[in-house]
């Protein structure tokens, strides 16, 4: 891994408590959902992380707490630098402050937070959904979301699927 | 008995825009007009809400996610050997870069070796595929501003692209051709002849679409100081690849991280400074002579050997084998029932597709289907750009403004 990443990775370390994984050259380190911010607002003025490259989540349902991580991956282009970031979650009312003060492109990508997992953004300007269709209801990149096939219509189970069967109105 | 009420736009259903549109909206000053999803110019399925003074563009908003899929939730629910067939389809111009990023996850993630022949392959097949997207961009543009002799040329020279991808795999466009480990099998003998005919003829046919429209004084009109993305706003809004490289800001991924052999080839990285349509053109442009060159010299280097790796625990056994050999026959068995267990852990990698930065995290729990797989696509953190760069232009430079951005709508919406 670079050394420059380790010192900025030590310097972070030492200012919130974060704590450090390392796969091969990949760097990632694991903050608190309060302290997002301050981090990024560091990264981004004293370290010249100028880019946000990525911002997801990963689902680890049917563990509770944490039960969401979020994933925030940042680019630095003068110095030719990624480093990862990771956020642990809760499972009951996910929230998260909103980094789009920060990074502008936050923007859509935390739209599809909300989309995609419920974790609700806290201060987001404009929180809707934003690949799915406006009046979905659910969100289904939970792992307790189901895949959506159609169920199989045997005949010991005809009656119970024909009572949730989506028919078409008369 | 089919009679219905007819349908008008009530103050209501405004709600859900308010906080977006400006007050003269809401007033009636301006007029919010919606260049629907099934449009010729909008390059897919892409809705933009336009809110409009005469011919003045005010804002626009876009509204995403008419071609969603559910690609990653779906992926989570295949082997990773199945998964690769679901990559083809997210940028569907860009089939083989997918696959390689894809691939390059997987191999990182595991340790697996890619014999030299194989990565020369990439190369190739991946610059391939760049000319052909860049084409369609070409191709659009010129259709976009009513020069349609460049459509025509365009998509002749794709078709040739095309007919080689077909020699290669069976399959025009959704090859799934670059698997983990190297490639699915060895190009046939036809192959290099294909590619050499084609880069003998290719430098000639840009020179060609560049007399027909870099000097044009119509094309020119349209495009230079349109829709300008100055540098420090191509990064706070994450923008990459030939928007950047148009703004000023030289950062392609196969220079500075290269991947894939990258490192061996010579060649150039075409930056401009203004910032325009015109700029992004010409970016283009050259990226399609700079891919030529980067063919001929790795043409020129193919090693013989192995196009996939020997790793039998994730690469499956030649059919031959299985006759003879004990281990060939379990490893084939192991991986046609339950397919190959990937170690724990996440990776991120990412690559240069013909849009700008194409990433893919892939997180794995040990088991033989991935965990997560997230897809950090170009078009989708391009587009967020449009409204910045469509301001107080006309309803006609939006059009070819959607076009400069480049965005494939498999991208946006996965």
């Amino acid at each position: 891994m670079d050394e420059k990443l380790e010192i900025i990775a030590e310097n972070l370390i030492q200012r919130f408590s974060a704590e450090k994984q390392v796969f091969k050259d990949e760097l990632s380190l694991s903050v608190k959902p309060e302290q997002i911010v301050d981090v990024c607002l560091v990264l981004r003025d004293e370290h010249q992380f100028e880019v946000l490259t990525e911002e997801t989540a990963v689902d680890y349902w049917p563990e509770q707490t944490p039960r969401f991580h979020v994933i925030y991956r940042f680019r630095s282009i003068k110095h030719n630098l990624l480093i990862g970031l990771r956020v642990p979650l809760d499972g009951n009312f996910p929230k998260l402050p909103t980094i789009e003060g920060v990074y502008k492109n936050a923007n859509w990508f935390e739209r599809e937070l909300w989309d995609m997992f419920g974790i609700n953004i806290e201060g987001h300007s404009d929180l809707r959904r934003i690949v799915l269709p406006h009046d979905w209801e659910g969100h289904p990149l939970r792992k307790d979301y189901p895949l959506g096939y159609e169920e199989v219509q045997y005949s010991f189970n005809f009656d119970e699927i024909d009572l949730r069967k989506p028919y078409a109105e008369e | 008995m089919t009679e219905e009420t007819p349908f008008t736009l009530k103050e209501a259903t405004m709600d859900e825009i308010k906080h977006l549109v400006t007050d003269r909206a809401i007033q009636g000053e301006t007029v919010l007009l919606n260049m629907g999803p099934q449009h010729p110019s909008t390059h897919g399925v892409l809705r933009l809400l336009l809110e409009l003074d005469g011919e003045e563009v005010i804002n626009c908003i876009p509204d995403v996610g008419f071609l969603h899929t559910g690609i990653e939730k779906n992926m989570e629910a295949k082997t990773f050997e199945k998964s690769i067939t679901m990559t083809d389809r997210l940028d569907y111009l860009n089939n083989l870069g997918n696959n390689l990023t894809y691939c390059m996850a997987i191999e990182k993630l595991t340790g697996l070796d890619v014999p030299e022949r194989a990565q020369t392959i990439r190369v190739i097949l991946a610059e391939l595929q760049r000319i052909a997207s860049h084409l369609i961009f070409l191709a659009t543009t010129g259709l976009d501003v009513n020069a349609t002799s460049v459509w025509m040329y365009c998509f002749r020279e794709r078709e040739i692209i095309l007919d080689i991808f077909e020699i290669c795999s069976g399959q025009r466009m959704m090859t799934t051709f670059i698997r983990p480990g190297g490639l699915w099998r060895d190009v046939p003998v036809e192959f290099e002849e294909a590619v050499r005919d084609f880069i003998k003829i290719f430098p000639a046919r840009v020179d060609e679409y560049e007399a027909l429209l870099t000097n044009n004084p119509l094309f020119r009109d349209r495009t230079v100081g349109m829709g300008v993305l100055t540098p420090e706003d191509a990064l706070a809004w994450g923008v990459t690849g030939p928007m950047l490289r148009a703004s000023g800001i030289e950062y392609d991924l196969r220079k500075t991280n290269p991947y894939s052999g990258y490192e061996q080839y010579e060649f150039e990285v075409p930056v401009l400074n203004e910032g325009d349509t015109f700029a992004r053109y010409i970016v283009r442009m050259d990226e399609m002579r700079q891919a030529t060159r980067i063919i001929e010299q790795a043409l020129d280097t193919l090693p013989y050997g192995p196009v996939r790796s020997n790793n039998r625990k994730y690469v499956p056994p030649p059919r031959s084998e299985l006759g003879t050999s004990m281990e060939a026959l379990i490893h084939h068995f192991k991986l046609w029932t339950e397919g190959y267990s990937v170690p724990e852990g996440s990776v991120f990698v990412s690559t240069e597709s013909p849009r700008g930065e194409l990433g893919v995290y892939l997180e794995s729990d040990g088991g033989p289907k991935p965990f997560r797989v997230h897809w950090r696509t170009p078009s989708f953190t391009n587009l967020q750009v449009l409204p910045l760069l469509t301001r107080n232009h006309l309803v006609a430079d939006l059009v070819l403004l959607i076009g400069t951005v480049d965005i494939v709508l498999g991208d946006v919406d996965r």
